[in-house]
């Protein structure tokens, strides 16, 4: 507890952050999911600001990477699974029929736990969104893909290589280049799937730093294990425990004054 | 009890296992090499130039006969079994030994291999002087040289022969080119020609075009065949010069019992003297023997000469299976893996497909002929070629029927590997194109695919393997016994699809069952099937290469 909120005073904390002082981004509302016949969501409304770090914290199998992936859809993918309730991205549903799931997936980017490049170059990998949409401006290409790899901090090391294939870099850096190929297209949300779990504590370290440079451009929400990381990076945490989301607030109080009784237990060590 | 106990724990500490694992292997080894080694060795020996042995004959009945050729083996069999077969052996042999003797001179004797008893033959001595002439008709001449004439004159005689014929073979040999040149380009390029006038007018006549135009085609169609006539002329005179050219020197020579022949060297291929060579001549005329045995047509019922039109044709039909297979499999792979609806139906699919692989090719060969030449082919014909009927274009067994049985055949090879190919591509590469905004397609044709490239192109090698080397579904779909005409020539299209082709694995039948000289065929038997196992290798390495490469380009740490 003490090291928590040692390591939170690092980051400059402007002022108390409130929930209801943010503006909101996604929205949440009594969204149910079933794998079959069980229930992994039980009805969860929640907020998720825009340009802050949420991060969702729970034990396994508590369905917080489930709920990440649902603002995605990522989800479609899994054939027995079913969603009822609705998610609101700026005031759409993003459950409706009529919504382009890949137009979805653009604005709402997403890295995964293990990182996964493409069997391409470096550049190819970052490349790769705009190329979908149809980029094929050489210019347009390299600038972009500069930008992309120096948001990630990863051109210093890559940029003599850049036609090298992916699967040289080591696990940190190809994780960064996983971030770099998500932020290439500009989505408005970057979902983080336990993002630095496969990695070592110095690249762990590097990208908790990039995700503080990111959140001024946007919304992330990341699935973590780790509590320190959930409090040294995010700006509000979400607790879920088995398929219910139990406590959400601003990071700081979470972790110093947690409402509910389970969320100390938790972020204390008792269980979990 | 102890030592009991020591074999029981020899047995649990798992050496038996090993030593039974190491046995297969071994026994695969040498069973492997033991093929590799017979063919090897049976092919192989037969390009080198065997002395030439002489013996005189005497037998029981007849007169005595001074016999010279090539020891192609000794046996020894029982004078029983002989004298039972009607020879009459000394009463008190027991076993005999036998030579068979390739005496060639088939003008002289009526058949060039026989078989000469011990006891019939004084010792063999090879004589100096002695020579084989390689001919294009009636086998090989094994001899003595007299005299070099041109017509009637005499060139040269004694020593200064020898030179002055090698000079003068290969003259004729030249002539010999020129006239194949001809015939293999100008005169086949006037037939096409010539026929497609035909075929043109006939089409007129089925399309029922007014009789105006019908009599406009007729004189510009005679024009233009008289112009193609005359230039047939012109080359005619030119060919009947040019043989004329060629039949002007002749050689006298004497077979060894002493009766002389005239031998015109536009029949001779090659002359040499294997008595007078040393190893090094050997060996040179050793490795050119191989290489006139790879890039030549076969002669005198495929038992003389090469093999170039079989490899050309198992190569074409190979690679045209595989142009064909190819997309085929992979985009049924694709959909069954990626795109059908996992459920029973698919189950019993794949089943079937994988199934299809254990189905006798020959089954395959008789759906080949009953469908594609027949049903496809004689559509395709009514439809394109009717001017030709009723003589077949594509409604006979051809070349790209050929290949296309195959490509059935091999489909299922191609469609499993693709499919676990495919199942191996790790989720998250899927999910990370996927979360780039990709659709299903792109992140398939984009990310997918190409990973699986490798797994495709395992496949390929399976499939060219067991294409190569099938046989009995290409004797009903395309493959003939001879077939010297390429498949791609000069003439327009370039590709003949239609065209009846040569395959080495038939070729081996054919040389090996189907011979009428079954002695004379028997090393090129051996020698053909060399040709195959080695294209095969050569047809996997490359694909193997291709894989390595891909591989490489794809390499992936979750392999």
């Amino acid at each position: 507890m003490k090291m928590n909120q040692d390591k939170l005073t690092v980051p400059p904390v402007e002022a108390e952050l409130k929930l209801s002082d943010e503006k909101i981004k996604l929205q949440v509302n009594d969204l149910k999911l079933y794998y079959g016949d069980a229930l992994a969501l039980k009805s969860v409304n929640m907020t998720i600001p825009e340009k802050r770090v949420t991060a969702f914290i729970g034990p396994s199998g508590c369905g917080k990477s489930t709920l990440l992936r649902c603002f995605n859809r990522m989800n479609d993918l899994v054939d027995i699974c079913r969603i009822e309730g609705q998610i609101l991205m700026d005031g759409q549903n993003i459950y409706d029929p009529k919504i382009d799931v890949a137009e979805l997936r653009r604005q709402v980017g997403m890295v995964f736990q293990k990182p996964n490049p493409f069997p391409k170059s470096i550049y190819e990998n970052v490349a790769y969104g705009l190329r979908l949409q149809g980029v094929k401006d050489k210019r347009i290409l390299d600038e972009v893909v500069e930008t992309s790899l120096k948001g990630a901090a990863l051109w210093n090391e890559v940029k003599d290589r850049l036609h090298d294939n992916a699967f040289g870099l080591s696990g940190g850096q190809q994780q960064r280049l996983v971030i770099a190929r998500a932020i290439a297209i500009e989505p408005e949300v970057l979902l983080l799937d336990e993002p630095a779990s496969a990695l070592d504590p110095i690249s762990t370290l590097k990208i908790e730093e990039l995700i503080y440079e990111l959140k001024d451009k946007y919304t992330i929400v990341i699935v973590t294990h780790n509590m320190q990381q959930a409090a040294r990076v995010s700006d509000y945490t979400a607790f879920m425990y088995m398929g219910d989301l139990i406590e959400f607030d601003a990071t700081n109080k979470m972790f110093t004054n947690p409402s509910q009784q389970q969320t100390e237990d938790y972020i204390t060590g008792r269980f979990g | 009890m102890k030592s009991l106990f020591g074999v029981r724990a020899w047995f649990r500490s798992g050496t038996p296992w090993i030593w039974l694992n190491a046995g297969a292997i071994a026994l695969c080894l040498v069973m492997v090499i033991g093929v590799l080694g017979l063919i090897v060795v049976r092919g192989g020996s037969h390009f080198w130039p065997a002395d030439l042995q002489q013996t005189e004959w005497s037998p029981e009945s007849g007169q005595k006969k001074v016999i010279m050729g090539e020891l192609v083996r000794a046996e020894t069999v029982s004078a029983v079994m002989l004298r039972e077969s009607g020879a009459t052996v000394p009463a008190e042999l027991e076993a005999v030994t036998r030579y068979l003797v390739k005496v060639g001179n088939r003008d002289l004797y009526g058949r060039d291999f026989s078989w000469y008893m011990d006891y019939e033959i004084s010792g063999w001595t090879a004589p100096e002087g002695a020579i084989a002439l390689e001919r294009r008709e009636r086998g090989n001449f094994y001899g003595f040289p007299l005299k070099l004439n041109e017509g009637d004159t005499l060139i040269a005689e004694g020593a200064a022969m020898w030179p002055e014929l090698l000079k003068r073979v290969e003259r004729a040999n030249g002539i010999f080119q020129q006239m194949k040149d001809i015939e293999k380009n100008d005169i086949s390029r006037i037939n096409n020609q010539i026929e497609k006038l035909r075929l043109t007018e006939r089409r007129l006549v089925l399309d029922k075009v007014s009789d105006a135009e019908m009599a406009e085609f007729k004189a510009q169609a005679e024009a233009e065949n008289k112009i193609l006539n005359d230039e047939y002329a012109v080359i005619q005179q030119k060919l009947d010069q040019l043989r004329a050219e060629s039949n002007r020197d002749n050689l006298v020579a004497r077979s060894a019992e002493g009766r002389e022949v005239t031998i015109s060297l536009a029949n001779i291929v090659k002359a040499f003297a294997p008595n007078d060579m040393s190893v090094w001549q050997k060996t040179r005329h050793y490795f050119s023997g191989i290489g006139t045995f790879l890039t030549e047509e076969p002669r005198e019922a495929n038992t003389e000469g090469g093999i170039f039109p079989a490899i050309f044709g198992t190569v074409t039909m190979v690679i045209l299976m595989a142009i064909i297979v190819t997309p085929f499999g992979v985009l049924a792979a694709i959909y069954l893996r990626e795109y059908a609806k996992q459920g029973p139906l698919l189950k019993i699919i794949r089943i079937s497909v994988y199934n299809l692989a254990g189905v006798p090719s020959i089954v395959y060969g008789v759906f080949g002929l009953g469908f594609f030449v027949y049903i496809m082919g004689g559509s395709i014909d009514q439809l394109f070629y009717p001017e030709a009927l009723p003589s077949p274009t594509f409604g006979t067994p051809g070349l790209f029927w050929a290949s296309l049985t195959l490509a059935l055949l091999t489909l299922p090879v191609v469609i499993v590997s693709t499919e676990e190919g495919l199942s191996r591509i790790p989720s998250t590469i899927r999910m990370g194109s996927l979360a780039l905004g990709a659709t299903k397609s792109e992140t398939l044709w984009k990310v997918v695919v190409p990973l699986a490239t490798p797994a495709m192109m395992t496949g390929l090698i399976l499939a060219v393997a067991r294409a190569a080397g099938e046989v009995a579904p290409l004797m009903l779909v395309g493959v003939v016994k001879l077939a010297p005409t390429l498949p791609i020539d000069g003439n327009f299209p370039f590709i003949h699809l239609d065209q009846k082709i040569m395959h080495l694995g038939f070729h081996v039948f054919d040389v090996g069952f189907q011979s009428p000289n079954v002695e004379a065929s028997r090393p090129l038997l051996y020698a053909t099937a060399l040709v195959l196992v080695l294209l095969i290798v050569v047809l996997n390495m490359a694909a193997i290469y291709m894989r390595n490469r891909l591989r490489e380009k794809y390499r992936s740490d979750t392999d």
